[in-house]
């Protein structure tokens, strides 16, 4: 299998990229890991006039930490890096959890989590991660830069809010204002498989109860779902046992699977269920020995 | 070489795209006009006669076509060669260095880790990514670095013990011991 012909690029300057794109009149494309647009180029799913590769521009690879805690990851942060990063598996435990479990360890050395929000796959792991943080996207046009939260940003299946000829140079994860939990739980058929289900959960605490939650689900809709409802109700609690039950009812509630060859509609819909209460005991379990 | 896609019959419009690249691959320098689309994997097999990188399943999953790119594993298949340009590329046909194999290729030949050898390349370009970044993994480092490489014959148990050999090897420890160690725990865990 091969791609269709395109042209080929590979600026060493943002405004250079930016530049290839709009001359080519809305048929170019961004070609960050490849992991996701080569596949698709490759079962000609998708056509571009020709493709922009990021992969050369300086000074987008990192994963930074503010001194107020928020993390800046750059679009060509590979996850692999991210998996590696001192940082994130120190301070971001939703992300930490997550990285293992995205892709398999030859595809996290090219693909990048900018490039994965965008791409915005209903089945796609970072995007629900950066939702339950309250992540946002930074976007780089010819108007300038403008920031958007993640949970605006995924629009639908495959579909994201850039405005062509827009190029997405970093995700950031805000300074956290408590201590910070989270997890993730992902079923897969095997490894490299994409979510059967999964659940993204980042909460904030202060004084021993809940003052920030998040709760995203892959795998379980059309887009990636908020599940805020469920979120919403771990507020201001201990994440006593109510409460728990509470989210995890209203998580199985937003997610809308499809039964398919991964399993029947109710069977993801119960993992939903249970991977929202399995990360919340793990996390009141940690609370208590903290305390 | 000017196009990898000489052999194919459609009519060829003016305006192809071609784009110059030069590629390090395995120590030399190897330059040549390509098309974009043309991936990294073909440009190795066909191009270079470099057949030793294999293609199993074309869409990212088996790991079969896995080669170095600037130390990191990536799969072939789904890199461009444009993309390789000015990038130092490592096949499974520069692992040895003159008639030495590397370790990673004896420990493979000594614990008898391939049968039909299809998957045998990729495996091993990302074994030494491994021991390269963690010279002493343990058995759990080792499946987890190799779980985008698919095997369908060995059953994965002599893949295990071969690359521990070699990391046995490359850190100046005696490799059948390793492999005699992990062979006993495995068997303790079985009764
Ligand atoms: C075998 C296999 C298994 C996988 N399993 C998983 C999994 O379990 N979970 C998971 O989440 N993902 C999985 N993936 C996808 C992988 O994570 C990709 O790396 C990711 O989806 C896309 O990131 P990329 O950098 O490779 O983007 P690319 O493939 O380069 O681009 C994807 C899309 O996003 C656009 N884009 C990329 N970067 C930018 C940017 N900076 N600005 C604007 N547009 C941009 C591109 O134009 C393209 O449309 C898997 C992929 C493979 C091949
Ligand atoms: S041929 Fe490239 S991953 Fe299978
Ligand atoms: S030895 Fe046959 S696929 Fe691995």
């Amino acid at each position: 299998m091969f791609p269709g012909r395109f042209h080929y690029a590979s600026p060493r300057a943002l405004d250079e990229a930016v530049e290839l794109l709009q001359k080519a009149e809305g048929e170019g494309k961004v070609l960050a890991g490849g992991q996701s647009l080569i596949p698709l180029l490759k079962l000609r799913f998708a056509s571009p006039s020709i493709l922009v590769d990021i992969n050369n521009l300086p000074g987008l690879d990192y994963i930074k930490v503010e001194s107020d805690g928020a993390f800046r990851i750059g679009a060509l942060a590979r996850h692999g890096e991210i998996e590696r990063s001192d940082d994130i598996a120190r301070l971001q435990p939703t992300a930490a959890a997550a990285v293992p479990v995205v892709a398999d360890p030859i595809v996290r050395s090219r693909g990048t989590l900018v490039g994965s929000v965008c791409h915005a796959d209903p089945q796609g792991d970072w995007a629900a991660v950066m939702i339950a943080l309250d992540g946002s996207v930074t976007a780089y046009g010819p108007e300038g830069k403008r920031s958007i939260m993640v949970k605006d940003f995924v629009t639908g299946p495959f579909q994201n809010v850039l405005s062509y000829p827009e190029i997405a140079i970093e995700a950031t994860i805000p300074a956290p204002k408590g201590d910070v939990a989270g997890g993730f739980l992902k079923l897969e058929r095997r490894v490299g498989d994409f979510a059967t289900a999964g659940a993204a959960i980042g909460l904030e605490f202060n004084a021993g109860r809940v003052s920030r939650a998040g709760i995203a689900l892959t795998g379980v809709g059309g887009a990636t779902v908020n599940a805020e409802a469920a979120a919403e109700a771990l507020m201001n609690s201990s994440l006593g046992s109510d409460a728990v039950m509470r989210a995890a009812d209203l998580a199985a509630e937003a997610s809308s699977p499809k039964s398919d060859h991964r399993g029947s509609a109710d069977y993801k819909r119960h993992i939903v269920h249970t991977f929202v209460r399995r990360i919340l005991a793990g996390i009141a379990t940690d609370q208590e020995r903290a305390a | 070489m000017t196009s990898l896609f000489e052999e194919i019959s459609d009519p060829t419009p003016d305006d192809v795209p071609v784009n110059r690249v030069a590629i390090t691959v395995n120590g030399q320098k190897r330059t040549a006009d390509v098309e974009p689309r043309l991936l990294l994997a073909h440009f190795l097999r066909q191009g270079l006669k470099l057949t030793g990188t294999h293609t199993g399943c074309d869409t990212t999953n088996c790991g079969a076509c896995t080669v170095l790119m600037d130390g990191k594993p990536v799969k072939s298949c789904t890199v461009l060669a444009v993309q390789a340009e000015g990038r130092e590329v490592v096949t499974v046909e520069g692992m040895a260095s003159g008639s030495e194999l590397d370790s990673v290729q004896e420990g493979f030949k000594d614990e008898h880790a391939l049968q039909c050898g299809f998957c045998t390349p990729g495996m091993m370009l990302a074994a030494r990514a491994l021991l390269n970044e963690n010279p002493d993994p343990t058995e759990d480092e080792v499946r987890f670095a190799l779980s985008g490489n698919l095997c369908r014959c060995t059953g994965y148990q002599n893949i295990v013990k071969a690359v521990l050999w070699a990391a046995a090897k490359d850190r100046g420890e005696d490799p059948t011991q390793a492999v005699e160690k992990y062979t006993a725990k495995q068997k303790g865990a079985n009764q």
